[in-house]
């Protein structure tokens, strides 16, 4: 009887270990960059390649960097939500292509629609480790003075935008005025 | 016969494949021995952040190989090994680091196993107490007066 009792316990243990780090999302590694001045940057735009555009070009109002490629499968989840919302959120919605080709990335905004206010490429990745990104989709809020106040790792929902998104960006717009 | 040798090649075979260093190949122009074998030291103290059960010299994930570049470059650059952990942790936080420090959040990290440990040497001691004491009649005391277990663990 005790063998199997052990047994018994040992699977709850682990059932309840296994529920726990889903619930706690524990897969996920905390961004120490969070409270911390976003990394400055430089990169090409997607339809003006010519043209760099960087973190300055951003000081002073708050925006939403949303870490996005044509090869990511969970960019297509939360697409249609940034689709209805990016111009209701009041803040530009700034896309980061990330080790993406030009052409894919255009063909896939093309297929599914652009929601983004301006769409930065980062084809090698080296921003995007500044940023901590290590996946996509990811998206970063950073305020006026450029500090990174949220990260969102894995695709936005309308919860997560409803509870931890919009709320955040209500706080810094009364901090504005 | 030869069955036996037959087992014996592959025994041989499987010890060697065993011997074939585990890395996600990516062709880092090195310049001796010892630089690589200081990056691979390095890499193997550091995690994937993709596959997070995998170090960074045997993941093949995209970012793994971003990052493995990325150290090999700071190498050269003349970076000591605590600066280039010092740069990833300043990203990914210390779950980069295999070895992660001792501090306020990671105490439970080290010292949890010692604390099962000690409680399992404890159970021990009381579990054989107990026996100790059921088998002496003569100084049987009350507390010992467990129903015969059919099982004993």
């Amino acid at each position: 009887m005790l063998p199997l009792a052990g047994f018994a316990l040992i699977v709850v243990l682990l059932a309840f270990g296994i529920s726990w780090m889903r619930e706690n999302r524990m897969n996920e590694v905390p961004s120490p960059l969070i409270g911390k001045p976003a990394p400055s940057f430089t990169l090409p735009l997607l339809h003006a390649p010519e043209q760099s555009f960087s973190e300055s070009d951003l000081r002073g109002k708050p925006y939403l960097l949303n870490v996005f490629a044509s090869w990511c499968f969970a960019c297509l989840d939360e697409h249609p939500l940034l689709m209805a919302e990016a111009r209701r959120l009041g803040v530009p919605l700034v896309g980061f292509n990330y080790k993406d080709e030009a052409d894919d990335a255009k063909r896939w905004l093309a297929r599914f629609g652009d929601p983004y206010s301006v769409i930065v490429v980062d084809r090698e990745g080296r921003v995007a480790i500044d940023f901590g990104v290590y996946g996509a989709p990811e998206t970063f809020l950073v305020d006026a003075d450029g500090v990174i106040r949220y990260k969102r790792i894995g695709p936005i929902n309308p919860m997560i935008l409803a509870t931890e998104i919009k709320p955040r960006l209500a706080a810094m717009a009364k901090g504005d005025s | 016969m030869r069955p036996f040798v037959m087992a014996c090649g592959l025994a041989v075979l499987f010890a060697l494949a065993g011997a074939v260093p585990a890395f996600a190949i990516d062709v880092l122009p090195f310049k001796d021995r010892a630089e690589e074998q200081r990056f691979q030291n390095l890499a193997r103290q550091l995690r994937c952040l993709v596959c997070q059960n995998e170090s960074l010299a045997d993941s093949s994930a995209d970012l793994a190989k971003d990052l493995r570049n990325e150290v090999f470059e700071q190498m050269r650059q003349g970076k000591s090994d605590a600066e280039i952990k010092t740069y990833l942790t300043a990203r990914y936080s210390d779950f980069v680091l295999y070895n992660p420090p001792l501090r306020g959040g990671t105490i439970l990290l080290w010292f949890g196993p010692l604390v099962v440990l000690l409680g399992g040497a404890i159970a021990v001691v009381v579990i054989v107490r107990r026996r100790a004491a059921a088998a002496a009649p003569g100084r049987a005391n009350p507390a010992s007066s467990l129903p015969p277990s059919e099982d004993d663990w």
